[in-house]
């Protein structure tokens, strides 16, 4: 009956969250757009002026597009687990946060549910952009469209733990711009979604240790290796390990006794 | 107070409760009990501590200082327990107005770990009294003020809690919506013997019968019934005890 009960509310947290995403047409129209335009036009921009060495899982020498889609993938979910930490802090802000902190589960299970749920509306935006890349003629092989899913599932949690990390830390909602600047640009523009770590290196050994360290620099080359039918345990290794920090915080955060609320002050 | 066995025989049992925002006190050792098929009316100024007490009694915050039992169950012991005792109707809408009457009440069902066959059942019976299983398929944007009120406390009712928490629920109604609301509350408690906490500033909603808080700066400043009140203050009116009970102090 206790694990019914976990069940059925794990499926109306994500069953609540897909209707949301349908329902919101804009907000699924814009999430596709944004990795679109960066494949239709900087990409083609870029194709010239980058050129790249045969590097691992490519097996020939590539276009641009075809080295920057696992990034775009990686960007709709950095975006989509940014966005619902933005929901959360506008629920909590507007209260519908508290029908789910007050239902009679523990905050940690609801807030990994409420994490599943957003991992799996970004894996969806994911393989449509990869239905519409394909057609561009991007063509991983037919297996990668399978091995990509697991990478998908991890890197989405690990993204999506850090947005409800940020979430439990963000007092007001006018100080998420912020910190989706200071987040989310750096984060994107710091690994190796656009440029290989080599490349970087060229330019400034600096740069290319943060890239290398960056989780989201894993997470993409994770599912770059994925989408190649490859494996790659390092990368793996090190989102998974990002996820678990991060997630181990954001439920730290969302403790009544410590986490938000006594920043407010109260004891 | 400290005694189980009066706690479990009372729907909420506050001890001892103190609270503070950095240094200044929000509530100050506030004790109180609400019995079975009671309505509780919580009345006190703004800044008096009713959010504060209400943010506990939910959970969303936590203090060390002073206990809540809900039907027995110790909230920080046994939160599990005694949070299914309990259903809310908090200040602001907390429904998605993107979202169906029965998507929002299927959702709430499903947190409290209801099937589908038993969910449609509660769900069919809470709206049906309260006129709106008509309107289940509309979504909520369509709704008015006073609909998505129902919409809310029919959701608060799905899990049959022992214990409702009403946070100023008729803020902005119109008249007969507000009328409407206070008088099924109060039909609630007579009928399915609901215990009711219910925080408001309209003195009008308040029914003969109610018992009656006053909470004032953090501190109760009376409890007991209507009658009591006006005899204790001497008043005609409650208005006229509530400004004597928290008279001169505002600000």
């Amino acid at each position: 009956m206790n694990a019914l009960h976990y069940w059925r509310a794990m499926w109306g947290i994500i069953g609540r969250e897909l209707w949301r995403f349908v329902r919101q047409r804009e907000r699924f129209v814009s999430a596709l757009v944004r990795p679109l335009v960066w494949l239709f036009i900087f990409a083609a921009g870029f194709r010239a002026a980058l050129g790249l060495a045969i590097t691992p899982p490519y097996e020939t020498y590539i276009l641009y597009e075809v080295y920057i889609t696992p990034g775009l993938m990686g960007m709709i979910q950095l975006f989509n687990g940014m966005q619902s930490s933005l929901s959360m802090v506008y629920d909590r802000e507007m209260g519908s946060m508290r029908i789910l902190m007050v239902c009679p589960l523990p905050r940690w299970f609801l807030l990994l549910s409420k994490l599943i749920a957003g991992v799996a509306v970004s894996i969806l935006q994911v393989y449509v952009f990869l239905l519409i890349a394909w057609i561009y003629n991007i063509e991983p092989p037919l297996v990668g469209y399978l091995y990509v899913l697991p990478a998908l599932v991890l890197s989405g949690a690990m993204l999506g733990a850090l947005g409800l990390l940020l979430s439990s830390f963000i007092k007001q909602l006018e100080n998420f711009a912020g910190v989706m600047n200071f987040v989310i640009f750096p984060m994107f523009f710091m690994s190796t979604a656009l440029y290989p770590l080599w490349k970087m290196k060229e330019s400034s050994e600096w740069l290319h240790h943060l890239a290398f360290f960056n989780p989201f620099s894993q997470a993409v080359e994770l599912i770059r290796f994925s989408l190649y039918g490859q494996f790659n345990t390092f990368a793996f290794v090190y989102t998974f390990a990002a996820f678990l920090i991060f997630m181990v915080i954001a439920i730290m955060g969302y403790n009544p006794s410590k986490g938000m609320m006594m920043k407010k002050g109260g004891r | 107070m400290s005694d189980n066995t009066i706690q479990k025989n009372v729907s909420l049992a506050v001890d001892e409760l103190s609270f503070s925002y950095s240094g200044k006190k929000a509530l100050d050792k506030v004790s109180f009990s609400v019995n079975p098929a009671e309505c509780t009316i919580l009345l006190g100024p703004n800044g008096a501590g009713k959010s504060t007490l209400f943010s506990l009694i939910t959970r969303l915050y936590d203090s060390n200082l002073g206990s809540i039992h809900l039907c027995g169950f110790d909230l920080k012991r046994q939160t599990r327990q005694a949070l299914s005792r309990l259903g809310v109707v908090f200040q602001q809408t907390t429904l998605d107005l993107d979202l169906t009457v029965m998507q929002n009440l299927h959702y709430h069902a499903a947190l409290h770990g209801m099937g589908r066959k038993q969910a449609n059942l509660c769900i069919q019976e809470e709206l049906e009294r309260l006129n709106m299983y008509d309107r289940r398929s509309e979504r909520v944007r369509q709704l008015n003020g006073g609909h998505k009120r129902r919409v809310e406390i029919a959701r608060a009712l799905l899990h049959k809690p022992a214990l409702l928490l009403l946070d100023e629920p008729t803020i902005g109604l119109d008249v007969p919506s507000r009328q409407s609301i206070v008088e099924h509350i109060h039909q609630l408690v007579n009928e399915h013997s609901l215990s009711v906490l219910w925080a408001t500033h309209l003195i009008d909603e308040i029914y003969p019968n109610d018992q009656l808080i006053v909470l004032h700066k953090g501190q109760i400043r009376f409890k007991g019934s209507v009658a009591d009140v006006l005899h204790r203050t001497n008043s005609e009116s409650i208005n006229d005890a509530f400004k004597q009970l928290t008279q001169g102090e505002n600000g």
